[in-house]
């Protein structure tokens, strides 16, 4: 597990975002754009992190709440969220997060394995724990988060 | 350009060519005798001999020679297109699209099929000779073996080395390729002007399926002709390159139609050979008779095609001349008929080429049409918001502006317009490639077909053409396979035992309407009833009306074939075609006459990009009906509204019952019923028979609206067909009204799992 931790990873940088009082982390190269949140449009019969769906300048761009996927409280989106519009697999999927701190350039020493926790999603969803100036930032792994959309790409 | 690039093009003009060559031939089959029609098929042949030579793709040389020599036969009238002929020649043409499809994608083609088809094909052409022979040997009037002509005879040294083995030149004459008798010719060869020509092609005109013989085969129709065959630079057997060229050729025609003309003659081969042509005024030169023992040769009548493969018969008669004076004079006159046609053929082509270049047109990749219309999209949705915030800003409303807006929003229309157009095919490929499965699946159950196709120009976008085949596929399959009887069941009915399937194409109120008549027994109502009641589809005692029970047939898991068949009876026919028409916004229905046959209609919208929708708000949303869904719209009043049962609710149109469908409630926007005097109800027709009240909130307007995938980022949604961006830039979802009427008859809209509700 470490030791693709760190291929993964290597040499490249990733972005840190904020959720409630925790941070998270993705792979800035799945990063497409960042951009506020606008109203989305609900979907029928969606899961309930499934916000619904905005016009991203002419793409349909479904809106995942971040925080609900993760098992934590349902955020309630004000103009002050943001909208991390993220490449998954083959589709193109925007999380609303609260806010992105900072962009992170990690070497492989900064990675820790992540601890064996009772919670199934932290388990599936966290690739890794990074410790950085005191701070603690959760590496997720975007294709875990979203198996059906990895699925169809492969 | 590199090579991959034009082989490419040679691809793309080979699926042109061979649906060229499936149309002659069909109207071929259809009695047309225009030798023009003839003449496209085997142009279309050879243009795919020659490509393919090209590229070096020696299956689809070989399998395209044969059959090219067999259209031949027909071509110079030596062999009679009869059906049983055009059966084997459709199968041919089958067989050479299979071929040039494995050439580009690299399959592999039943090779013992190819191998059986250039056996018949062989035979075809073979057994015209031999019928010709007795047909014509006793008639045959011209003149038995020509005297030998200074002018015409070729003469040919002898070969320079001791070295080839074997190798014993053939002389052949070519005076009797001319149309007038060569006398008369030789007589007027004084008196024109004689052109001298020096004519060395490299190897390279051989690899681009040219053929020297050919050329003077042409050029000898220019005049009386005298040529001297220059072997000299023939190398020994053993170094010598079969895929060099040694021969070089002087030639001397008198023609009074000047240089231009012998040029035209090698107008497709110039750039590959060396040629000299030089008018001299007077009597033609002398053609280095100087070798004593080569003067007297006798011309022997030669046909050309021993130059292009190794046919028996001709060879028999090459060798024994005297025995076969009729034989050979017959085998001259097959010949100059040959070139004969040859010359029209080359008239015609310059006639298509001409008008090819009449109706200009290029090719473009579909990729960057989609990108050009995609973008004219983004542009009308920003053409609407941009005039939704002029308008929310601008309280006068008759500022320059508005008027600019105004303008630009009709330029954003027609160029829209004009974009779809460039999408807009006519469906000929997918009916074109309907004839061979209706061919296939006839060889098949031994059944004997007809399919005529009608309004085949009609033009659609291409993604529903492309879409449309696999449907379209099934559907010929079943009609063949289950509808038609078998010719002893026709007969005994009192029908022609050859079946007929019809397939229509039209335009109708904004949609394109396929049909697909066959003239069979009609759907078996008994019998789907009783399947249906087996498969638990309904109840035995369940009454259900002739279309109900029609349209028990595109039930998943239902096939009424008695037995599983190759062809079709897999009990995954016409669910799969319902679902994959409704996955291109379209209807289907059957209605079937006992004894009489069946029909199926299709409609489908003319394209997938743009809708003309009804904007309605549903529980604070906002939705889009598409248009064509919509019969009427009504505003209930609380005495048209009875409930029936728990809680269902019906309205009363005009004495008729209509169930009441509560749009926010099957879409989950809502938990209960609202109340259906606040909102409004759209009347609609859906799939399946049956009307519908869908109860919305309110209607918004009207609008054409761009289509957008919810598929491509997310995924299907029940109850929804698509998204769309509307003016104020957010996103709008476009009912799927088939989905929501079936849900409200019991069918719920299962959610599907999507972006990860498992996790």
């Amino acid at each position: 597990m470490t030791n693709a931790v760190k291929n993964l990873t290597h040499g490249r940088e990733l972005i840190a975002f904020r959720i409630g009082d925790q941070e998270f982390c993705v792979n800035i190269m799945s990063v497409r754009e960042i951009r506020g949140w606008t109203p989305a449009t609900a979907m029928p019969h969606a899961p309930g992190h499934v916000l619904g769906v905005i016009n991203l300048r002419g793409v349909v761009l479904p809106i995942v709440d971040l925080s609900q996927r993760l098992g934590m409280a349902p955020a309630e989106p004000t103009v002050r969220h943001v909208i991390i519009v993220a490449q998954v697999g083959a589709k193109v999927v925007g999380l609303l997060v609260d806010a992105v701190s900072d962009i992170l350039t990690v070497v492989d020493e900064n990675i820790q394995p992540t601890p064996n926790i009772a919670s199934e999603i932290e388990k599936v969803c966290a690739r890794g724990i990074l410790a950085i100036e005191g701070r603690m930032i959760c590496l997720i792994d975007l294709d875990a988060l979203f198996p059906d959309i990895e699925s169809e790409a492969a | 350009m590199d090579m991959n690039e034009i082989k490419e093009i040679f691809f793309q003009e080979c699926e042109e060519q061979l649906a060229e060559l499936e149309g002659g031939l069909l109207r071929l089959n259809d009695g047309d005798r225009d030798p023009e029609t003839v003449n496209a098929v085997f142009r279309a042949v050879h243009s795919i001999k020659g490509g393919a030579g090209a590229f070096g793709l020696d299956d689809l040389v070989s399998f395209a020679h044969v059959f090219e020599t067999t259209l031949e036969c027909v071509r110079s009238n030596r062999l009679e297109p009869s059906p049983d002929v055009l059966k084997v020649m459709l199968k041919s043409a089958d067989v050479l699209a299979d071929l040039t499809n494995a050439a580009r994608d690299g399959g592999s083609v039943d090779a013992e099929r190819s191998r059986a088809l250039i056996g018949e094909l062989e035979a075809l052409a073979r057994g015209e000779v031999e019928t010709l022979a007795r047909v014509e040997a006793p008639v045959a009037e011209t003149p038995a073996s020509p005297a030998p002509d200074a002018g015409t005879a070729i003469e040919t040294p002898a070969p320079s080395s001791g070295n080839n083995e074997g190798f014993q030149p053939i002389p052949f004459s070519f005076d009797d390729f001319g149309d007038e008798p060569a006398l008369e010719t030789a007589d007027e060869a004084s008196c024109v002007p004689t052109c001298e020509i020096l004519f060395r092609p490299r190897s390279d005109l051989y690899a681009k399926g040219n053929e020297a013989t050919l050329l003077l085969r042409d050029l000898s129709r220019l005049g009386d002709m005298s040529i001297h065959c220059d072997m000299d630079s023939l190398p020994p057997l053993e170094e010598m390159n079969p895929e060099e060229a040694y021969f070089s050729w002087r030639i001397s025609v008198a023609t009074d139609r000047g240089e231009d003309a012998v040029r035209s003659v090698f107008e497709f081969a110039e750039w590959d050979c060396d040629l000299e042509v030089r008018t001299v005024k007077d009597e033609p030169l002398a053609t280095d008779g100087g070798d004593p023992d080569e003067a007297p040769m006798q011309p022997v009548p030669f046909d050309l095609s021993i130059l292009d493969d190794d046919q028996g018969p001709s060879i028999v008669e090459t060798e024994s001349p005297a025995v076969a004076a009729v034989n050979a004079a017959e085998t001259a006159t097959a010949v100059s008929q040959a070139a004969a046609a040859a010359s029209r053929n080359t008239a015609a082509a310059t006639a298509a080429n001409a008008q090819g270049a009449a109706a200009q047109t290029i090719r473009v990749d579909l990729d960057r049409v989609d990108r050009l219309i995609n973008l004219v999209g983004e542009l009308v949705i920003n053409q609407a918001m941009l005039s939704q915030s002029v308008v929310e800003n601008d309280s006068n409303g008759v500022s320059s502006i508005n008027m600019g807006l105004e303008e630009l929003q009709q330029l954003t229309r027609e160029i829209q317009d004009s974009v779809m157009a460039i999408r807009a095919q006519p469906v000929k490929p997918v009916f074109q490639r309907m004839s061979r499965i209706v061919r296939e699946i006839a060889d098949v159950t031994g059944k004997s077909v007809r399919l005529i196709t009608e309004g085949e120009n009609t033009e659609v976008d291409k993604t529903v053409i492309d879409k449309l085949a696999e449907p379209l596929t099934h559907m010929i399959r079943n009609a063949v396979d289950h509808g038609l009887e078998s010719p002893e069941k026709r007969e005994a009915a009192g029908k022609n035992p050859e079946g007929t399937v019809r397939l229509t194409a039209k335009h109708r109120s904004g949609r394109i309407v396929i049909e697909l008549a066959d003239d069979g027994a009609g759907i078996n109502r008994e019998r789907v009833r009783q399947k249906a009641i087996d498969n638990d589809l309904i109840t035995a005692d369940q009454n259900l009306s002739d279309e109900e029970v029609d349209n028990l047939i595109f039930h998943a898991g239902f096939s009424t074939a008695d037995k599983i068949s190759d062809i079709s009876g897999r009990g995954v026919g016409m669910d799969v075609v319902k679902r994959s028409i409704q996955a291109l916004g379209g209807r289907i229905s059957i209605s079937s006459k006992p004894g009489h046959g069946s029909v199926f209609t299709m409609s489908l919208p003319l394209t997938l990009a743009v809708l003309d929708g009804m904007v309605v708000t549903v529980a604070g949303q906002t939705l889009v009906v598409p248009l064509t869904a919509i019969v009427e719209t009504l505003q209930p009043e609380a005495a048209a509204i009875h409930s029936f049962g728990a809680a269902q609710r019906l309205i009363s149109i005009r004495n008729s019952f209509c169930p009441l469908v509560d749009v926010g409630k099957i879409l989950n926007f809502r938990a209960s019923q609202a109340n259906p005097v606040e909102g409004v109800a759209l009347l609609v027709e859906s799939e399946g028979g049956g009307q519908r009240a869908l109860m919305v909130d309110a209607i918004q307007g009207q609008r054409q609206v761009v289509i957008k995938s919810l598929e491509a980022n997310y995924s299907h949604v029940p109850g929804i067909a698509a998204a769309t961006i509307l003016g104020d830039g957010r996103v709008a979802l476009i009912l799927d009204v088939d989905a929501v009427v079936a849900a409200s008859r019991g069918q719920s809209l299962k959610p599907e799992i999507s972006l990860a509700a498992t996790g």
